[in-house]
């Protein structure tokens, strides 16, 4: 048998997770290196529902993993499950985009198959032969290329944004879809997960604001916040924060941008003093114009900024205030 | 309650980092802190045994250096640690880092057992998962609240985009700790000074080695990224940075 990447879409609340477009890209980008064939599951409640459409694209075979147990989402069920279909099939490589569902239970799953997962990848390269996945360390400071060491299946995950999902190749004709029923005994799943919520009503809807003006811990306290949105004001703009900021209660919950917070798309997203770590950079990296102040040359925020400025955010932040305060009361005038 | 808490050490998040020699790995000679979920993790098993009862231990592997996460973590509170004392441990992947601590505690009997959801330095996020399948228990990650219940506890889960969800498992359960699920507290002069009387365990590597095997994962070379994006930087007195900048937002980027 050839060997076989199989790419583990996510489906969540009924809906398939775009992310999942993204890791099938990845794996054709993979097979395409390779020759190894590429195959896709859905895992769930009802898989089957999904499965056509995943199956439009270009893959060799999709697979509907099922079983009620599997609904609602819990780690016991679905290491369980991916276990059971996993051993059966014996694939080389297993694909999954890195989100809390798949770190929720893909290092279980592994580690009952005595395997490993390289975690949380944005690349992947072939070199004489040799599989190297890339990832990130020390908070995007450095990339490092990690092989695997184990024996087969080998379990990696993307980072999202790592692959265009809109790249994802269609096939001439739909992939075969194969229904695999999996048997979850009770007493294997332990935890029971209640309903899906969302914290608070949102006060500010950021996703609408043009200008954002965005602090991180580089603004030391929470009186420093004032002369942030003096700024914001001056450009009528939105404050916004990093995560930290929001966890110490300077700024609402309502004003974090990233994974865990608001997404952002402004014209100009001001970065005052925030590290670039890749959390934070998901919420905002759609941006038209990136600006970024940090005193740390270095920083990875900068990776991502069209405009740098190097330097003590105290120092640069009061004079631009009043250059712009200036500059639209002569506009004004 | 009792309750573990791993803690790792890692390197100081404004700490300059640069490559070594070989480009194998980065150069040591930086300063170290405590993995900041960590110390979240901590803060919540010392906000546990206040109000239940009970006992926290904290444990870390790694080299000498290390032992600094420990006393920290003494002087806030908890009542001892244990630490796998060796330069080896640091180049364990999650996987055997997870099964030297699972030896390591092999004789205890923890009710609770938090990491951080991710390390600050290479962020696997998964020696906690691991651990609790090593050992056969069950876990939640990403937690950002904990209630003790009748049969065991609920916690919150953070989804992403601003999700949550309640969950109810039984003991004892590994959690992974998310950071801002509580305010940190400080040391006292007096959590400092009865921190130096309580105990630490050292395991050596010795003591392990049987339970661990090769890394099912190899790091092959560490490297700065290329940049891919066009960046122009800005430079001058704050004085003319300003004026430039205000120049580019009017007339190039038209937000003005
Ligand atoms: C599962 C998960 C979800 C997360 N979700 C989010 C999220 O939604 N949003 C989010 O933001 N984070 C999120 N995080 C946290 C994220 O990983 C980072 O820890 C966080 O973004 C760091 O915030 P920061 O950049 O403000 O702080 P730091 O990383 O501490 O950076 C501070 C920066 O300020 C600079 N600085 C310091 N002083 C000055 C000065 N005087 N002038 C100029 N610059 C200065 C420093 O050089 C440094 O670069 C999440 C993490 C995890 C694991
Ligand atoms: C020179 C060098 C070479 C290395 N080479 C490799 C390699 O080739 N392959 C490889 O896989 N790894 C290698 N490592 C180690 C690896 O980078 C990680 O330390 C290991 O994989 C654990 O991942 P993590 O720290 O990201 O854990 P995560 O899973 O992100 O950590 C989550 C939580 O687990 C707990 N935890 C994790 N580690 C410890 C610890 N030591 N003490 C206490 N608590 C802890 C903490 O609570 C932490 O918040 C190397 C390390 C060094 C220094």
């Amino acid at each position: 048998m050839p060997d076989t990447i199989l790419v583990v879409v996510e489906q969540r609340e009924g809906k398939l997770n775009r992310v999942s477009w993204e890791t099938i890209a990845a794996g054709q980008a993979i097979a395409a290196a390779t020759g190894w064939t590429l195959e896709a599951a859905v895992v769930g409640g009802s898989a089957s529902t999904f499965a056509a459409e995943v199956a439009a694209k270009k893959l060799a075979k999709v697979y509907a993993v099922e079983s009620p147990k599997l609904e609602p989402y819990t780690p016991d069920a679905f290491a369980a499950a991916l276990k059971q279909f996993l051993t059966a099939k014996q694939p080389r490589l297993v694909l999954m985009p890195h989100t809390y569902q798949v770190r929720d239970f893909v290092p279980k799953l592994a580690t009952a198959m005595g395997r490993a997962v390289i975690s949380d990848c944005i690349g992947f390269k072939h070199e004489n032969g040799k599989l190297l996945f890339t990832r990130q360390m020390f908070q995007g400071k450095f990339a490092a290329d990690v092989s695997f060491t184990s024996a087969a299946p080998w379990f990696a995950t993307f980072q999202n944004g790592s692959f265009r999902g809109d790249k994802a190749e269609a096939g001439a004709s739909p992939a075969p879809i194969e229904t695999v029923n999996v048997e979850i005994a009770d007493i294997v799943i332990r935890n029971k997960p209640q309903e899906v919520f969302k914290e608070a009503k949102q006060a500010v809807d950021l996703t609408q604001a043009e200008i954002i003006v965005s602090v991180g811990r580089g603004i030391k306290e929470q009186k420093n916040i004032e002369m942030a949105k003096q700024l914001a004001d001056a450009l009528g703009g939105e404050l916004a924060a990093s995560r930290p900021i929001c966890d110490s209660g300077w700024l609402p919950m309502d004003r974090q941008i990233g994974s865990s917070g608001q997404t952002v798309a402004p014209k100009l997203y001001l970065a005052l003093g925030i590290s670039g770590a890749i959390q934070h950079i998901v919420g905002m990296k759609g941006s038209r114009t990136i600006i970024a102040v940090n005193k740390d040359s270095e920083a990875p925020i900068f990776e991502i900024a069209d405009f740098a400025i190097v330097g003590n955010l105290f120092d640069i932040v009061p004079p631009l205030t009043e250059e712009v305060t200036k500059a639209k009361a002569g506009s004004q005038t | 309650m009792k309750i573990l808490v791993c803690m790792k050490q890692v390197p100081q998040k404004d700490a300059p980092l640069k490559l070594n020699e070989a480009s194998s790995w980065i150069r040591e000679d930086v300063s170290y802190e405590v993995n900041e979920p960590d110390a979240f993790a901590l803060e919540e098993s010392l906000r546990q045994k206040e109000k239940h009862g009970g006992e926290v231990v904290v444990i870390t592997s790694g080299p000498a250096r290390s032992q600094q996460v420990l006393r920290e973590a003494l002087a806030k509170g908890a009542d001892r640690a244990i630490h796998l004392e060796d330069n080896a441990f640091v180049g364990l992947d999650a996987f055997n880092t997870a099964k030297a601590f699972a030896a390591a505690i092999k004789d205890e009997k923890f009710d609770l057992i938090f990491t951080g959801l991710q390390s600050d330095d290479y962020g696997y996020a998964q020696t906690g998962v691991i651990l609790a399948e090593l050992l056969g228990w069950p876990h939640a990650t990403i937690i950002m609240q904990i209630e003790k219940t009748d049969g065991g506890i609920k916690v919150k889960r953070e989804l992403e985009a601003g999700f949550f969800q309640f969950v109810d498992m039984p003991l004892p359960a590994v959690l992974t700790i998310q950071s801002g699920i509580n305010k940190l507290r400080y040391a006292t002069l007096i959590g400092i000074k009865q921190a130096k009387n309580k105990p630490i365990r050292k395991v050596a590597l010795a003591e392990v080695q049987s339970a661990i095997g090769e890394n099912l994962q190899k790091i092959e070379r560490l490297y700065v990224p290329q940049k891919t994006k066009k960046t122009e930087h800005i430079e001058g007195s704050p004085a003319e940075i300003a004026k430039k900048l205000v120049d580019k937002l009017r007339n190039e980027l038209r937000v003005l």
